[in-house]
C-alpha cells in the first residue's frame, strides 16, 4: 500500500512485517523514531509475539541481541554514531559468533565535536568488523533493504547493518510502497539457526581460539563475506519477484554507459547527484553516477566493471580517513587497480553540511576539466580554517577549536540553511 | 527446608549426607548429578570458583530439570572451562564479552519468552543463568547488571567473588578488600595493599534495586549454596547470588585451605551470609564461633605485609573494625539472653 | 516542482506543517517530500522546514535554497533571519501576523513580487479562537491553499485528520477552513492586504 510517511516509520513498519521476536535498543538521535514506532507496535499488540527491551546502553543493546539471537530468536536493534562506537566490542562479537542480527544505522557523524547530523563516519568506523553493510538511497529502499537484510543475515549466519542517512532519510516524509504481511512471509521464512542454545542439544558457544586455529576461523569469515557478493544480487532478484520492484543489489549505475566521468557515492546524496548529472548531460557533458549499495562486502568486480571505461572517477563521500584522505575512495582505488584513469576524492557533507546541486555542479565542472585537486573538501570555509590556524600559531592558549570556529561562523540561528 | 543438624566436626561436612533424608541431600552427593562443569577443565588446584560454579550450576540444573541455559562473562571460569577445542560445560553455554553477561542473559530470557508464547505457554520452562567473576560483575559488567535488575528480567545472575581480576594477573577490582595486595595495589609504601574507603557492596546494591531475590553464599556451605540456588530458581524475575570463592593463587593461600578460608570469612564477619527479597533482608546465617580476623588474614600471603616485624597491627585493627561493623549491621551473632 | 519553505520557532509546529503539506499533496496524487532543518530542538529557537511537491519522484535532498513559497509562522523572525533568501521572483509569501506587510517593513518585498503574492494572515488569532492556543501551523496551510491553489482545502483537511485525532483534528480543520475562506475573500478584494 502506498503511503506518505516518515522514513523512520516506514522502517519500523517494514521491520515489524519481518516478524522480529526480540527488539532491544537504546535511544540516540536520529534513530529514535524507528525504535519508538516499534515499541508502540509491541505495546499495542500490533507486533506480537515480540519482546521489546528498553536497555540501558548501546553496549547492552547489542549484548541482549547476541543472547537473543544465539537462542534462535529473530533479533533487531538500531543505533547511530556514538552508540555504534559504544557497542563496538559487541558488534565484533556478533559477527565473530556468526549471529544474524539486523541493525539499522541512522548514519550520523561521530564526535568530538559532538554533532547529531548526517555523515557516514559511524558505519565506516565499523567497516572491517565482519558485518554486511548495505546503503539505502531513499526511504523506499531503506524499508526494502531491511526485509532483504533479515533473509540475507539468516541464510548466511552473518549480521547485517542497513545504513540510512540520519535526518535526511529518517526524518523525511515521502511516498513509500509498504508491502503486505503475505508478501513478506512469502519472501522471509521463519529463522532456522545454524547454531542455537538448546537444552536438548547443549553446545558451548564463544570458546577462546588460540594461535593454532584463529587464522582459519577469521579466514572463514572473510570467505563468507566474499560468498555474500553472490547472494546479494540473488536476494535482490528474489525480492523483485515477490515485491515487483528493484532494491538492493551490489551497485546501481545511472547514465554510465558512455560516461567519461563517473561520480561514485553512497546513500541519499545519489538522488541529488542524479539531478545534477541530468542537468550537466543537457549541457553535453558525458557524466554518470555509480551508487554503491553493498559497501561490505565491497563489490570490487562490479565497481571495476562499471568504472573501467571512464576517463575519470570522482568519489564523493561523507566520510574520510583523518590524515589520509578518502575511505570509500581507497576501496574504489583498489577496485581499479591497474586501470589508468584520473581519480578524485571529494569529501562532502560531513556533520550534516548540505550538499547542493550548485556546489556539485561547480565541483564536477572542475573535475571534468581535470582542474580538481586529488583531495577536495567540498564547500570548505577556508577563511575560518585559516583564521584558526593563524590563531594557533600566534598563541599557545588558543582555546577550544570548536568554540573558536563557531564564534567565527556567527550566530547559527540567523542562518536559513 | 535445610534441616537444622548441628555438626560438631570442623574441617569438612562430608559425613553429613548419610544422616539426612534423601530429599535433603545435596546435589553433589548424587551420582546422577549433571556435572554441568565436568572434569578436564584447567582450573588451578583448589580453585574456589570451579567449586562454586559446579555447585551452583548443578543445583540450578536439578531445580530446572535440566532446562537451563548459561551466559558466562570472560574471566577465569570461562577461560579454564573452554580451552580450545574442548569444553567442560554440559549445558547450553554462551560466552560473549567481559562486561555483558547480564545483558546476554536478558537477551536469552527474552528469546525464550517469545518461544514460549509461540508454543502457547505463558512463560518459558527453560531458564537462564548469567555468571561471572567479581571483575565482570562489579566493575565492567555493572551497567548491564543494573539494567537487568531494573528491568526485572528473568535471569539469575551468579557472581563468583574472588576479590580481584585473577585471570589477567591478580589486579585490583572494586571487590578487593582493604589492605589486600594485588598487582595494582602493591604491598609497598606507607599504605601497602588496597586502600580503605574504596570498593562497593554489590549485594546491597542489588537489594537497592528491590529485585525478587538477593543472597550471598560461600563454598564452605554447600547445602546452603544449593538451597539458595534452588530457592532462586523457584522464583521469576531478576535474582542475584553472590558467592565467596577463595583463589589460592591470587590470595597466596594453600590450595587445601579454600573451604576453610570461606568458612573463616563467614565466621569473622568479613563476609556476611544472608538472603533478601524485594529489598528487605529475610534471613541471616549466624556466626557459630566468632573468630578474630587475624586467623583469616594470616592464611593468605596477600595480607602478609600486615604481620611479621613490625607488622601493621593498626591496619589489622581497622579490618577487625569493619568486620565488627558487619556483624552489628547484619546481626550476625546470636542474641545472648541476659 | 514547487518548493515551499516554512519558517518559525520550535514549538509552533513548523515541522508538522511541512509534513501535513506533503500529506495533502500526496492526497492529491502528487509526489511530495518534507523534511526539517535541524537546529537546536529547544522551544523558541528558529526552525526551518521544507516541502517539495512534484508530479514525478523527487530525487534531490538538499535544503530548499530557492523557494517558490515562503510561510512565516512567526513574524518576529522577519528581521532576525533572512527568511527571504533565494525566494523566486514569482514567489509567494504568507506571514502569520495581524499587521499589514507594509507595517511589517516588507514594502520592498511586496514591490518586487507580483501583486497579491505577499499576504499577512492573523493565523494565531484564528487558532486561539478554534484551538484555545496560538498554534498557527494548520491555519496557515488553509491560507496557503487559498493563496497559491497548489493544494486544495479538502486535501489540507485530510492531512490534518491524518496527523491529529478527535477534537484537535476537527478544530484545526475548522481553523484552516476559516483561514481559507478569509484569504479567498481577501484576494477577491485586493485593496485589503491583511486581516
Amino acid at each position: 500500500m502506498i503511503k506518505q510517511i516518515e522514513g523512520s516509520e516506514a522502517v519500523a513498519e517494514a521491520v515489524a512485517l519481518c516478524r522480529p521476536e526480540v527488539i532491544c535498543a537504546y535511544p540516540i538521535s536520529p534513530q529514535t523514531h524507528i525504535v519508538e514506532g516499534l515499541g508502540r507496535m509491541v505495546k499495542d499488540g500490533t507486533l506480537t509475539p515480540c519482546e521489546f527491551l528498553n536497555v540501558e546502553s548501546e553496549y547492552a543493546a547489542m549484548s541482549v541481541a547476541i543472547g537473543s539471537s544465539a537462542t534462535g530468536a529473530r533479533t533487531y536493534t538500531a543505533t547511530a554514531s556514538q552508540g555504534l562506537l559504544f557497542m563496538a566490542e559487541a558488534v565484533y562479537n556478533a559477527s565473530g559468533l556468526g549471529l544474524p542480527i539486523v541493525m539499522t544505522i541512522a548514519n550520523r557523524a561521530i564526535g568530538a565535536p559532538i554533532n547529531i547530523w548526517n555523515d557516514h563516519s559511524d558505519s565506516m568506523s565499523q567497516r572491517d568488523c565482519g558485518w554486511i553493510q548495505l546503503f539505502a538511497e531513499s526511504n523506499q529502499e531503506a524499508l526494502d533493504l531491511h526485509i532483504q537484510a533479515f533473509k540475507l543475515a539468516e541464510e548466511m549466519s552473518m549480521p547485517v547493518m542497513v545504513c540510512m542517512d540520519g535526518f535526511i532519510l529518517t526524518h523525511a516524509y515521502e511516498q513509500v510502497d509498504m508491502p503486505t504481511q503475505a508478501q513478506v512471509d512469502a519472501f522471509l521464512p521463519p529463522y532456522e539457526p545454524r547454531q542455537v542454545l538448546d537444552p536438548a542439544e547443549p553446545v558451548s558457544i564463544g570458546a577462546m581460539v588460540g594461535p593454532e586455529a584463529f587464522m582459519e576461523v577469521r579466514y572463514l569469515a572473510h570467505a563468507k563475506q566474499i560468498s555474500v557478493l553472490k547472494r546479494i544480487p540473488e536476494t535482490a532478484a528474489e525480492f523483485a519477484q515477490v515485491f515487483g520492484r528493484n532494491a538492493g543489489g551490489l551497485v546501481r549505475e545511472y547514465r554510465t554507459e558512455d560516461a567519461e566521468t563517473i561520480v561514485v557515492a553512497l546513500g541519499s546524496v545519489v538522488g541529488t547527484l542524479e539531478e545534477t548529472v541530468d542537468a550537466m548531460r543537457e549541457g553535453g557533458v558525458k557524466i554518470g553516477v555509480l551508487s554503491i549499495r553493498s559497501f561490505r562486502p565491497f563489490p570490487l568486480a562490479a565497481v571495476r566493471a562499471a568504472l573501467g571505461n571512464a576517463k575519470r572517477v570522482v568519489v564523493l563521500e561523507k566520510s574520510f580517513a583523518v590524515g589520509l584522505g578518502g575511505v570509500v575512495s581507497s576501496d574504489v582505488r583498489m577496485a581499479l587497480s591497474g586501470i589508468q584513469l584520473h581519480g578524485y576524492t571529494v569529501v562532502a557533507g560531513l556533520g550534516g553540511r548540505a550538499i547542493t546541486q550548485t556546489s556539485l555542479t561547480r565541483m564536477l565542472t572542475q573535475a571534468v576539466a581535470d582542474k580538481l585537486e586529488p583531495l577536495t573538501f567540498l564547500d570548505l570555509d577556508w577563511t575560518i580554517v585559516n583564521r584558526q590556524i593563524a590563531r594557533e600559531a600566534a598563541v599557545r592558549r588558543s582555546g577550544p577549536i570548536a568554540e573558536n570556529l563557531l564564534r567565527d561562523v556567527g550566530t547559527i540561528a540567523a542562518k536559513v540553511s | 527446608m535445610v534441616q537444622d543438624i548441628k555438626f560438631y566436626q570442623t574441617g569438612t561436612f562430608t559425613v553429613g549426607n548419610r544422616l539426612l533424608d534423601p530429599d535433603q541431600r545435596t546435589v553433589q552427593s548424587s551420582i546422577d548429578r549433571n556435572n554441568s562443569l565436568t572434569s578436564g577443565h584447567r582450573a588451578c588446584q583448589g580453585c574456589g570458583e570451579a567449586l562454586g560454579a559446579r555447585y551452583a550450576v548443578d543445583a540450578a540444573m536439578r531445580a530446572t530439570n535440566g532446562q537451563l541455559i548459561a551466559a558466562n562473562a570472560t574471566g577465569c571460569l570461562e577461560v579454564f572451562s573452554t580451552p580450545y577445542p574442548e569444553t567442560s560445560w554440559q549445558l547450553p553455554w554462551l560466552h560473549s564479552l567481559f562486561g555483558n553477561a547480564a545483558a546476554v542473559g536478558s537477551g536469552i530470557a527474552a528469546a525464550l519468552a517469545v518461544k514460549a508464547r509461540k508454543a502457547g505457554k505463558s512463560q518459558s520452562d527453560v531458564r537462564v543463568i548469567a555468571q561471572g567473576g567479581d571483575g565482570g560483575t562489579t566493575d565492567i559488567g555493572f551497567g548491564c547488571l543494573s539494567g537487568m535488575f531494573e528491568r526485572n528480567d528473568d535471569v539469575l545472575y551468579i557472581c563468583y567473588d574472588n576479590e580481584g581480576y585473577m585471570n589477567t594477573g591478580v589486579q585490583r577490582s572494586s571487590a578487593t578488600p582493604p589492605a589486600a595486595r594485588t598487582a595494582t595495589t602493591m604491598a609497598v609504601g606507607p599504605d601497602p595493599g588496597a586502600e580503605f574507603g574504596k570498593g562497593k557492596n554489590v549485594p546491597l546494591i542489588a537489594m537497592a534495586h528491590e529485585i525478587p531475590y538477593v543472597a550471598t553464599a560461600t563454598v564452605a556451605d554447600l547445602r546452603d549454596l544449593e538451597a539458595k540456588v534452588e530457592k532462586a530458581m523457584s522464583m521469576r524475575g531478576a535474582r542475584y547470588l553472590h558467592v565467596f570463592v577463595p583463589c589460592p593463587l591470587g590470595w597466596g593461600a594453600a590450595s587445601c585451605d579454600t573451604i576453610k578460608l570461606a568458612r573463616l570469612a563467614r565466621e569473622t564477619g568479613i563476609f556476611p551470609v544472608f538472603e533478601a527479597e524485594n529489598g528487605e533482608i529475610t534471613h541471616v546465617t549466624k556466626i557459630r564461633h566468632k573468630t578474630p580476623v587475624e586467623d583469616y588474614l594470616r592464611l593468605q600471603k596477600r595480607f602478609a605485609h600486615l604481620f611479621g616485624t613490625p607488622g601493621r597491627p593498626e591496619v589489622v585493627a581497622r579490618i577487625q573494625a569493619n568486620a565488627d561493623r558487619n556483624i552489628k549491621r547484619f546481626g550476625l551473632l546470636e542474641e545472648v539472653p541476659a | 516542482m514547487i518548493q515551499i519553505r516554512i519558517h518559525g520557532r520550535g514549538g509552533q509546529g513548523v515541522v508538522t506543517a511541512a509534513e501535513m503539506l506533503s500529506i495533502a499533496a500526496f492526497e492529491q496524487g502528487r509526489f511530495a517530500q518534507a523534511f526539517p532543518s535541524f537546529g537546536s530542538e529547544r522551544t523558541g529557537a528558529p526552525v526551518v522546514s521544507f516541502c517539495r511537491i512534484d508530479d514525478r519522484p523527487i530525487r534531490q535532498r538538499e535544503p530548499i535554497a530557492a523557494p517558490d513559497v515562503l510561510i512565516v509562522q512567526d513574524a518576529h523572525l522577519l528581521h532576525q533571519v533572512d527568511v527571504f533568501q533565494g525566494l523566486k521572483p514569482e514567489g509567494f509569501v504568507l506571514v502569520n501576523s495581524r499587521s499589514s506587510a507594509d507595517a511589517l517593513g516588507l514594502a520592498e518585498i511586496v514591490a518586487r513580487l507580483p501583486r497579491g503574492h505577499v499576504v499577512t494572515l492573523s493565523a494565531s488569532e484564528i487558532a486561539v479562537r478554534h484551538l484555545g492556543r496560538p498554534m498557527p501551523n494548520a491555519v496557515l496551510l488553509g491560507g496557503f491553499a487559498a493563496l497559491t491553489g497548489i493544494i486544495s482545502l479538502e486535501a489540507v483537511v485530510h492531512a490534518i485528520h491524518d496527523k491529529f485525532a478527535g477534537q484537535i483534528a476537527d478544530r484545526n480543520a475548522d481553523a484552516a477552513t476559516e483561514a481559507f475562506a478569509t484569504l479567498t475573500a481577501m484576494m477577491t478584494n485586493p485593496q485589503e492586504v491583511s486581516v
